[in-house]
């Protein structure tokens, strides 16, 4: 066993995972790869919002990944920031936008 | 910021950096030898196809320190082509006829006193140049102002480094106040006639990635440029070329400095691309160094890799023997077969 939990290295054997489960694993690969083609939204937007997300789901792969390719497919630094923000201000706003729900408790039980 | 040479750096020392690429800073790193990805293709011994296009370096000097060069060119730096040396490249120009483009590139080629003259005549054995131009050097001084104008009656197409069509990014690359001269002098180029429609007078542009990864999809830049160029300044172009950057000079000393060396090595060695290998420029291109000296390409001039046969200079341009030659490799030449592929003409794959 790692004495770490994440290993930046792994992030190059994120395609291992197929080797356990084929099937699986190339249907989420070629899924993967269909959804970051410019479509509607350009690859670049796409980077940009996957950068976002991956600050929400803290994941550290991701977050490595995703700053390396916005700032490659010409995000600023400014921008990468914005958009971290975005991300921080929606998970903020939902935890905070449940104090509605502890202030509808609150009245309902206090006298 | 001075150029490597003048600061001393061990990374002026070609053998240095020669061995560095090939074995890493402490002599251990080991990645796939670039002549096993040719020999898998049936490449290897590496030749040449015909040879159609002459890249001459006229000089290393240069207005400009760009964080990335790979010639390590500058203010400081002295080297520059004589007219002799000019003269034998012309004498070569008209004994092969099959050399049709001329792509003249430095440092900044106008610092080159002679330059003007070389431009004329070449023109007058009625080939196709190429001027690789900073930009910046139209507006650096009184006696360059006129450049566009010279450019538009020699017919000559020009291309230009902007790596990219923000301040931010160009000036991070290639010093303060670089973009907005750039933009500048993008204009006057536009209003001789450069870019414009109908003209057929070509400006192209060339993005480097500022920093240690590869290019974006060249299609899709050339789109945002074009959108953002336009938008901003109404500035026009024809084509724009991403090149990546090789780990040569004073990008190497950047890799290293910043502790990308190996990530950036390992990144194009994982980006291979057994089609950009068949077209690389060194196939076409043969590349005349300030001295006269003779090379494969424009990156194994800047490592003082010669040609592998007898006919080592411009005195003694021989096409039959070029022809014969096997093209000498390393493993930088990973920088040209990564992703899309890279040349002095952008993607290639």
């Amino acid at each position: 066993m790692s004495e770490n939990y994440y290993n930046s290295k792994d992030l190059a054997k994120f395609g291992n995972v197929s080797d356990f489960q084929k099937e699986l694993g190339e249907k989420f690969f070629s899924y993967y790869s269909e959804v970051f083609k410019d479509s509607e939204l350009t690859a670049k937007e796409k980077s940009l919002i996957a950068l976002a997300v991956a600050h929400v789901v803290q994941c550290p792969y991701c977050i490595d990944a995703y700053s390396s390719d916005a700032f490659e497919k010409g995000w600023s630094e400014s921008q990468m920031m914005e958009a971290v923000h975005v991300a921080c201000a929606i998970r903020g706003g939902a935890s905070l936008v449940h104090g509605v729900q502890m202030m509808n408790h609150v009245k309902q039980i206090a006298m | 910021m001075r150029s490597l040479k003048a600061q001393n750096s061990l990374l002026a020392n070609t053998r240095e950096q020669v061995e560095i690429i090939e074995h890493g800073q402490t002599g251990e790193f080991a990645l796939v030898p670039f002549q096993q990805k040719l020999e898998k293709i049936n490449l290897y011994p590496f030749k040449p196809n015909q040879i159609e296009i002459f890249q001459v370096n006229i000089g290393k000097m240069c207005n400009q320190t760009c964080r990335h060069c790979h010639v390590d060119a500058g203010p400081d730096r002295k080297e520059i082509m004589t007219r002799d040396t000019m003269t034998q490249c012309l004498e070569a120009l008209v004994n092969n006829p099959q050399i049709q483009i001329v792509d003249i590139t430095g440092g900044a080629p106008e610092l080159n006193p002679d330059f003007r003259w070389f431009v004329e005549m070449i023109k007058e054995l009625n080939r196709h140049v190429i001027v690789r131009s900073n930009l910046t050097i139209i507006l650096s001084n009184k006696k360059f102002f006129d450049l566009p104008e010279f450019f538009r009656d020699q017919q000559a197409e020009v291309i230009s480094s902007l790596p990219f069509y923000t301040k931010d990014r160009t000036d991070r690359q290639r010093g303060d106040g670089v973009f907005e001269q750039s933009i500048k002098a993008l204009q006057l180029l536009n209003e001789a006639g450069y870019g414009k429609e109908k003209t057929g007078l070509i400006l192209n542009l060339v993005y480097n990635p500022c920093g240690a990864f590869l290019p974006p999809s060249q299609a899709i830049l050339e789109k945002e440029y074009k959108n953002a160029l336009f938008d901003k300044y109404k500035i026009e172009f024809n084509n724009l070329y991403t090149i990546t950057n090789l780990p040569i000079s004073r990008f190497l000393d950047f890799l290293i400095s910043s502790g990308n060396y190996e990530i950036y090595m390992e990144k194009l060695v994982n980006a291979y691309n057994p089609a950009a290998a068949t077209k690389v420029m060194c196939r076409n291109t043969i590349s005349v160094g300030w001295d006269g000296h003779l090379y494969d390409c424009d990156f194994n001039q800047m490592l003082d890799l010669k040609v592998s046969c007898s006919s080592k200079h411009i005195s003694q341009f021989n096409t039959k023997i070029l022809n014969d030659r096997n093209i000498v490799i390393g493993q930088h030449c990973y920088g040209c077969t990564a992703g899309a592929g890279s040349s002095c003409g952008g993607a290639i794959a």
